[in-house]
């Protein structure tokens, strides 16, 4: 069984019907990646499957659980991290509280052996642990909000743009985190502008088009194909 | 490096045990030595009343980061409830007025809920616009119910009379002392780190598996339940209520001392509470006029504040005598190390 099952879910603002029957997959164990222009739907998708947004008919499964009706907080401690769009990070606190609250669903004795992975993954985190976090670059404020996701031992990450608004080389810097991850055994879900990039990692992909899934497949053979080379990859 | 001294937490709780201790009794020998005159006394107890009221609010607007500006309706419904009970109550004393402020902050708190469910939903302006609507339906109300069935209830605009006065120093500092230990220790808990995160950034809150909900009423609800006991406290202090005491000016009078001392300091609300309730004593010692005018004053020295520290006068900064504590040591600590530096190079 599929670690994530997304059935002909349908996700309204007001009247604007933003999501319209999608559906879609992720494996155990898989790179996923959702690719689209803007307001194609890319966030809704994520925001529907981590609670925050609820859609009309359809169902959202995860391992075993229905999580359609779940509320947001249940659904993170059942193991499903969700790092939004534009790096949310508690700007007062500092990097090393940010992480602990990362660590809010699980017990007091995993938080010391869940930093000390973070730190390992993110060096760069370990050298500012007692910065507050308002101060850092972008890409380090990125990076946080990805260990942060992390503290919760997910089995399965959802990543929103992570690529945004950050420099070429820290775009690269991250999207190397998400292999390793990857090669770690963790399942990723990824919503990306930047096509290239996510599609050169991914092993599956979906395309969408104003809230419609109008593509999928391997993330080699979209890479290659011609309407997307067109519509995202600049001819 | 040198490891730097630190003071276990039971010995924190005892320094500050021992604090809390010495202040009483520096407060109860004023008092019975009467070095204060029982108009200090009287002004005492309502810097302690004011003082539980801005300290509640800030639960509210300083760690939630909320703007509700009903909070004089929690006040009233406290006060009202624990004056209605002292007099139908066939026990009297002091422990019919523990209960009494008990079930005030209890009632006051079922308030919370039922004001915080509905409003929490929403943020900013709108959030204090509810909570501004509330404050003045409770004004109204109790201004109309003054009998139900026959039951003579709140008195109505002639306010509620006879409530037997047993407000004193010990009983407002305990109130004052407890309120103060019950909010830090929440906000020092994993409780308290989800209500000060969700200030931070909801979202991501929210997606660190907060239940964001929750923590929100349940901040309301704490900051409602001790505005109730401040109501209670002020209920037995004057002996008589009238709800015009708890307009909506009343609310803003509090705001006004959590937003000047700084949103999310502990400190900066007591000190604001104390200073902006003894002001107007104060200036009514040197004339009355500049008595009457204080709410120009205020309105002008928060405007003031706001534009050079807009954080108030405080900021988030807290007070912690430990913390000093610590420091002092490490200061030695690093004396003494010099020291040895010195002999070693001899």
């Amino acid at each position: 069984m599929a670690m994530l099952q997304v059935d002909s879910i349908n996700v309204f603002y007001g009247s604007i019907h933003a999501i319209k029957d999608v559906s879609f997959t992720v494996e155990q164990g898989e790179i996923v990646t959702l690719i689209g222009a803007n307001g194609a739907g890319k966030s809704t998708i994520l925001k529907t499957v981590s609670g925050l947004l609820r859609s009309k008919g359809g169902s959202v499964q995860f391992t075993d659980h229905t999580i359609s009706s779940a509320a947001p907080h249940k659904i993170v401690s059942m193991g499903l991290a969700h790092v939004p769009e534009g790096r949310h990070v508690f700007s007062q606190m500092t990097v090393e509280e940010n992480l602990e609250m990362g660590a809010y669903t699980r017990s007091q004795s995993e938080i010391t052996p869940g930093l000390e992975k973070v730190y390992n993954r993110f060096p760069r985190l370990k050298e500012r642990r007692k910065q507050v976090s308002g101060t850092l670059s972008g890409g380090e404020q990125q990076m946080l909000a990805m260990g942060r996701a992390l503290m919760s031992q997910p089995a399965l990450l959802m990543l929103d743009e992570p690529s945004m608004g950050l420099a070429p080389l820290m775009v690269e810097q991250i999207f190397e985190i998400i292999k390793e991850l990857h090669k770690d055994g963790v399942t990723v879900l990824l919503v990306e502008q930047n096509a290239q990039m996510a599609l050169s990692v991914a092993n599956r992909g979906y395309v969408l088009e104003t809230g419609k899934i109008v593509l999928s497949g391997n993330g080699k053979d979209l890479l290659e194909d011609d309407a997307v080379k067109k519509a995202y990859l600049g001819g | 490096m040198r490891q730097r001294v630190q003071i276990p937490m039971p010995v924190r709780y005892l320094i500050n045990g021992v604090l809390i201790v010495l202040l009483f009794l520096l407060g109860q020998v004023l008092i019975s030595t009467s070095i204060l005159s029982s108009y200090y006394q009287k002004i005492l107890l309502q810097v302690g009343v004011y003082v539980i009221a801005a300290v509640s609010l800030n639960v509210a607007t300083g760690y939630l980061g909320q703007l509700p500006l009903g909070h004089a309706g929690f006040m009233a419904v406290g006060g009202y409830t624990a004056g209605i009970f002292m007099k139908s109550f066939p026990i009297k004393g002091i422990p019919a007025f523990i209960l009494a402020i008990l079930l005030a902050g209890i009632v006051a708190g079922i308030f919370g809920i039922i004001i915080g469910i509905p409003a929490l939903r929403l943020k900013g302006d709108y959030l204090a616009i509810i909570t501004l609507g509330f404050g003045e339906i409770i004004r109204v109300i109790l201004l109309n119910i003054d009998t139900v069935l026959g039951f003579k209830f709140t008195g109505g605009a002639a306010g509620l009379m006879g409530i037997p006065k047993y407000t004193s120093f010990p009983i407002v500092f305990i109130c004052v002392a407890v309120t103060c230990l019950t909010i830090h220790t929440m906000m020092k808990s994993r409780h308290g780190r989800a209500i000060l995160s969700i200030r931070e950034n909801e979202i991501a809150a929210e997606s660190c598996g907060i239940n964001t909900f929750y923590y929100k009423t349940m901040a309301f609800v704490a900051s409602a339940f001790f505005a109730g006991v401040a109501g209670a406290l002020f209920a037995s202090y004057l002996g008589l209520l009238v709800p015009s005491d708890f307009g909506f000016m009343k609310s803003i009078e509090i705001l006004v001392m959590v937003v000047l001392g700084g949103m999310g300091s502990m400190l900066g609300s007591v000190l604001a509470a104390a200073v902006l309730t003894i002001v107007p004593f104060a200036l009514q010692s040197i004339s009355q006029t500049v008595a009457d005018y204080r709410m120009v004053i205020y309105s002008v020295l928060l405007i003031i504040v706001m534009i050079f520290k807009p954080s108030g006068l405080l900021g988030t900064y807290d007070f912690s005598f430990t913390r000093i504590l610590e420091k002092l040591i490490n200061r030695i600590g690093i004396h003494d190390a010099v020291a040895k530096k010195g002999e070693k190079s001899r």
